[in-house]
């Protein structure tokens, strides 16, 4: 089906994108369209001006930075940011995320700001980026403000972004211990995923503080508050009995929503299965760093 | 209103100059206004791959991409891989290993194949699966498919001959 009829701007800076938008009705950044031409072909989202944000050099790059934080620009495909040399030395589990979006024609083209930005429950990356504690940099006619990703999807499809703002970079540190995914799924997108990044202590002996994320379960990210808790501060070895005693209270607080990617008590089960795997994932890379 | 773009772009090398309406999708540019119609059009989203072309070498869904955002580029159709006096070694390997029945989706499995090996020449059986992951046949069950591709992988062909 064809999208409705709608004006086609290029700007080449951040500035003259976020006019466009804001001088239009309902106008929209556009970039990879994966998730967008996808709504707007169902006729489920309309607008009357797409702003190509393709032309704004400097939104692809991805570095290490001086402050030790790693910064990925947010127009960077999926296909980029996998073979990117930065990301597979310093988070290979984001390189092999990325290298596993959808399909491969998706990961041509589809780009993780724009991946955030749709909100998509059933998506890998802003569990991952969660996870590792990112901020998101949005840029808008009043300046810049950072958004750190727990808070940034606010429901289903529904960001904290407002419409004339735009996601530029998405920043975190550097990580100092093992970051792990999983995902169960049965078609393109998730049913659920989880993700772990552990900050180690000098030794890599004891975990000093762990960040564990479930994705696709309910509208957003959520923390196992419960998991992170157990795991401050014990030693690596101490780790499966520590999550096993937990799990069944850490589970029975997510949120989940029941689809057609399965039931509520199902999709916990899975939760916790992909956990303890990152877990042995985790011990194992700990154990040879 | 409907707003109309010029486009310039190379399709299978030959250059194409043409004013486009801003919401046209590459497909129906290349199937309907330049009258290619080997690019086939199924779930129109994303998924099955049937519509797969080369942007700049790297496959693409043109069921789900702007005829402007191929301005300035170049897009390689199954025409465009298609020798004039017979097939490629591609298209070969899947007529020998039966790696088609229906051929509905075979243009696209084409296309993602010769993007696979200009990327990666001899790919592992592992690498073949998960790049071919989303293109999807309803009639082989995949394994003639498999074989074809494999049988490409294991040879040793000089860059002019692929």
């Amino acid at each position: 089906m064809l999208p409705s009829p709608f004006a086609f701007e290029r700007p080449s800076t951040i500035a003259d994108a976020v006019r466009a938008v804001r001088e239009s009705g309902d106008g929209m950044f556009y970039s990879g369209g994966t998730e967008l031409l996808l709504a707007m072909k169902m006729r489920v989202i309309h607008t009357d001006r797409l702003i190509d944000i393709k032309g704004i050099l400097g939104l692809d790059r991805i570095v290490l930075n001086d402050a030790n934080d790693i910064e990925i620009g947010a127009r960077c495909t999926h296909n980029k940011i996998a073979g990117d040399p930065v990301i597979r030395e310093h988070v290979p589990a984001l390189s092999s995320l990325c290298a596993n979006v959808a399909n491969v024609r998706v990961r041509s083209v589809g780009t993780i700001g724009g991946n955030l930005c749709f909100g998509e429950p059933h998506a890998d990356p802003p569990t991952m980026l969660a996870a590792l504690d990112a901020r998101l940099v949005l840029n808008g006619p009043g300046g810049t403000r950072v958004v750190h990703a727990d808070d940034f999807i606010r429901s289903e499809l529904e960001t904290v972004r407002e419409p004339d703002e735009v996601l530029t970079v998405i920043v975190f540190p550097r990580p100092t211990g093992p970051v792990t995914y999983r995902r169960f799924k049965h078609g393109e997108r998730p049913s659920v995923n989880v993700a772990m990044a552990w900050s180690l202590g000098s030794g890599g002996r004891t975990i000093r503080s762990a960040r564990v994320r479930v994705g696709a379960l309910g509208s957003r990210p959520q923390p196992l508050k419960a998991i992170e808790d157990v795991l401050q501060g014990i030693s690596v070895a101490e780790v499966r009995p520590a999550i096993e005693a937990v799990l069944p209270t850490a589970l029975g607080e997510l949120e989940v929503n029941e689809d057609r990617h399965g039931g509520a008590d199902y999709k916990r089960h899975l939760a916790g299965v992909l956990l303890l795997r990152n877990a042995e994932e985790a011990i194992a890379a700990a154990g040879s760093a | 209103m409907t707003d109309v773009l010029p486009i310039s772009f190379s399709l299978n090398g030959q250059a194409i100059a043409i004013d486009v309406p801003t919401h046209t999708l590459l497909i129906d540019l290349i199937r309907d206004r330049l009258g290619l119609k080997g690019t086939k059009r199924s779930c129109d989203m994303e998924v099955c791959g049937a519509c797969t072309v080369l942007l700049d070498g790297e496959p693409i869904s043109s069921c789900t991409t702007l005829a402007v955002d191929v301005d300035q580029r170049e897009v390689t159709t199954i025409e465009g891989v298609t020798p004039p006096d017979g097939l490629s070694r591609i298209q070969k390997a899947f007529v020998l290993h039966g790696g088609l029945q229906c051929g509905f989706c075979t243009p696209g499995f084409i296309m993602a194949v010769t993007a696979l090996l200009k990327a990666t020449p001899h790919p592992t059986d592992e690498q073949i699966r998960h790049y071919l992951h989303g293109n999807l046949c309803r009639c082989t069950g995949y394994t003639k498919i498999f074989e074809a591709v494999r049988s490409l992988a294991a040879e040793q062909v000089s860059e002019d001959a692929a």
